[in-house]
């Protein structure tokens, strides 16, 4: 009996170490990542564009979204104010200063990032968010969304905006690439297709991360050295060149790591065939009956006290 | 289950004075609350595109799951563990989590955007095993299964006896299966606890760019599942004490002592944890900043942590139900309600946030109406089931 006993707590606990080290071995072993492969990028030169926030009124108009006549838009005035994609705008312009020529501000356009490996992909709890397999867009299916808004959490780039006020239907509303375009005539987002001063250039991403390099070669004093989103977060698909550095023009500074890396790796090795329940369980119930074993022992001792 | 203790149906007054606010509490929570439902979140909440995440989050849900801890630690204590001389408080501690988690799941209800669709985490098509929150979401639900098959044994024990011939054969029934296989349903209860408690602290790690440091930490999920473990018991006797000074008898401070000193060993686990995480990642420094998030942890650690880890050191403290329940409800109320609330929006500050997110008076209202009705609720089921310890001798 006793013999048994020991047998079975070796037993125990050496499947409940076995399931803790499988555990840690699996948190080590990185997922699969995406690859961008042919995916679709957008260039955005920011010393190019000019602010007329037509590429505004393009994606509002594409969108359905309610919107002021295009003439509107050359209203300067709304760039006082630093302004952010909502529910009703999915793409917005600010301007910023350009310490090498003042009277030529530059402007920065906004708008999802397209991430490689998206954070709101990642977060996700019914996959209502997920990858174009196509274009690489992050699309967005508002009839498995419960509405939790965990994405919005996880979005670094802090996109997702959500209608607060629809009461029984509402939406995560971001920009999305106008993919639907994208696959079917081989076409381009409006934003890109309505620019008039070719700010915007669409492609292969790969291609387009040449392009940028050779521009910055060719000109030296126009651009910075950077271009932001090419490792920014592991790759987005919208590729910044600019005249000083994006960090300065309302974008933040991040490292390479893409943010599901954070937190799948523990997931996955959590749950890796359940060896690690199966281990706690195992081990709970071998405490279980050995504490039952020792209090029947005890209790005939002390004679059966009730 | 706890064979060893006599339980009973209270036997009081139940429309008190106390009883009537809680009611009067509960129906403007629930004007609130049905506003928010008929004119949408953005009437009733300040949430918006910064801060998506707000009170009912931070507290209904997350809070919550935490507070609602005592019935997997009790559960353990006294079934895996046997520590029999704790199963007086078995019942009360069970009955707890099982509402403290069906109100999360209600409070969940008012918070999401498309509520309806609360059950598609079910839908084998939408399994996203990528997402953390789809395993708090399984595991939670899952969880509240178990706590409900796990009352059964009480309601079988109320009912036989007093029902017609065939509903008693089939309670009787019921009351031998579940004889057999209820330790199946204590360890699952106790397995699915630690993850969900462990995956609630993986959530915000997500953010690794909007969190401050003084919480952001990859192993958040161990300190939520330490955390968790040691607030059971002071909520176990938080809740045992207020209900003998609720029903006037006296409190089992001959179950309560012995098990303050257990607490009082897991929450100094805790207590280390914390320091050797803020000290490794050498985040002290932004504890003096002087800023909201500052004077917040200020409030967690020292409030919440220190300040009952002491108390609870002296016998004094632990024989005494007044103090004992002070040093519990700090722990309870600011070691770890704060600190979830801290992690889920004080922590988190998105870059482009204008201004930092203050609840609204609709989802304190809310809150607080569901916080009402938990403990209306849990009146009403000890005055019909066998919960609370019977009492011969009237104190």
């Amino acid at each position: 009996m006793d013999l048994n006993r020991r047998n079975f707590l070796k037993f125990t606990v050496a499947t409940g170490t076995m399931g803790a080290a499988s555990a840690v071995q699996k948190v080590k072993a990185s997922t699969p990542k995406p690859d961008s492969g042919d995916w679709a990028g957008v260039l955005l030169d920011t010393t190019v564009c000019i602010g007329c926030r037509k590429c505004e009124w393009a994606c509002k108009n594409i969108n359905k979204l309610p919107t002021e006549p295009i003439e509107s838009y050359e209203d300067k005035s709304v760039f006082k104010k630093m302004r952010r994609p909502s529910a009703g705008a999915y793409t917005v312009v600010n301007q910023f200063e350009n310490p090498k020529s003042p009277e030529k501000p530059y402007y920065v356009k906004y708008q999802c990032m397209q991430c490689i490996d998206a954070a709101c992909v990642s977060a996700c709890i019914v996959g209502a968010l997920k990858k174009d397999a196509k274009t690489g867009a992050v699309i967005y299916d508002p009839w498995k969304c419960i509405g939790c808004r965990y994405c919005m959490v996880a979005c670094p780039f802090q996109i997702p905006a959500y209608e607060y006020d629809n009461a029984l239907t509402p939406q995560v509303r971001k920009s999305t690439f106008c993919y639907q375009r994208l696959s079917k005539y081989q076409g381009r987002p409006a934003c890109v297709e309505i620019c008039p001063v070719q700010a915007m250039t669409y492609g292969k991403r790969s291609e387009l991360i040449e392009i940028a390099r050779q521009k910055i070669r060719t000109y030296p004093d126009r651009y910075v050295d950077h271009i932001y989103g090419e490792h920014e977060l592991g790759g987005t698909a919208w590729l910044y060149l600019s005249g000083k550095p994006m960090t300065e023009m309302g974008m933040k500074k991040f490292g390479e790591r893409p943010i599901p890396t954070y937190t799948e790796p523990v997931q996955h090795g959590i749950f890796k065939h359940f060896v690690p329940q199966i281990s706690l369980f195992a081990l709970l119930g071998g405490i279980m009956w050995l504490f039952k074993k020792r209090d029947e022992v005890e209790g005939k001792r002390e004679g059966g006290e009730e | 289950m706890s064979g060893h203790i006599q339980a009973a149906p209270i036997e009081k007054k139940f429309f008190t004075t106390g009883v009537k606010i809680l009611i009067a509490i509960f129906g403007i929570g629930m004007a609130f609350g049905l506003y928010r439902f008929i004119f949408s979140l953005g009437s009733v909440t300040h949430l918006n595109d910064q801060y998506p995440w707000g009170l009912w989050i931070g507290v209904d849900v997350s809070s919550g799951v935490a507070l609602a801890a005592g019935g997997f630690t009790t559960a353990a204590l006294i079934h895996i563990f046997y520590r029999d001389k704790y199963a007086v408080i078995g019942r009360p501690a069970h009955l707890t989590a099982m509402l403290g988690y069906t109100f999360v799941a209600i409070g969940l209800l008012f918070d999401l955007g498309r509520w309806y669709n609360v059950w598609h985490p079910l839908l084998p098509t939408m399994w996203q095993g990528n997402s953390v929150l789809f395993e708090v979401g399984m595991c939670v639900m899952l969880y509240l299964t178990v706590l409900y098959i796990e009352f059964i044994p009480i309601v079988t024990e109320r009912f036989i006896g007093h029902s017609p011939k065939w509903i008693d054969a089939i309670l009787k029934f019921l009351d031998r299966i579940f004889n057999k296989i209820m330790w199946i349903f204590i360890i699952l209860g106790v397995l699915l606890s630690c993850l969900h408690q462990s995956s609630l602290g993986n959530l915000m790690v997500i953010a690794p760019y909007k969190m401050h440091p003084l919480w952001y930490t990859r192993v958040m999920p161990l300190l939520f599942l330490t955390s968790a473990i040691a607030v059971g018991l002071p909520m176990v006797m938080f809740e045992s004490i207020w209900a003998s000074w609720s029903f006037k008898r006296k409190p089992e401070m001959d179950v309560l002592s012995p098990l303050s000193k257990v607490a009082a060993v897991i929450i100094a686990i805790y207590f280390f944890m914390r320091i050797i995480d803020l000290t490794i990642r050498e985040a002290w420094g932004f504890a003096f900043e002087g800023s909201l998030q500052s004077n917040m942890f200020f409030l967690e650690f020292v409030v919440g942590l220190v300040i009952p880890l002491i108390m609870l050191l002296f016998e004094k403290v632990r024989r005494s139900p007044k103090l004992l329940f002070i040093a519990s409800a700090l722990y309870i109320l600011f070691g770890v309600l704060l600190n979830r609330v801290n992690v889920f929006f004080i922590a988190y500050q998105p870059q482009y946030a204008e201004k930092q997110y203050v609840p609204a008076i609709g989802e304190f209202a809310v809150t607080i109406g569901l916080i009402a009705a938990l403990i209306l609720l849990y009146r009403i089921i000890v005055s019909i089931f066998p919960i609370l310890p019977a009492h011969e001798k009237q104190a």
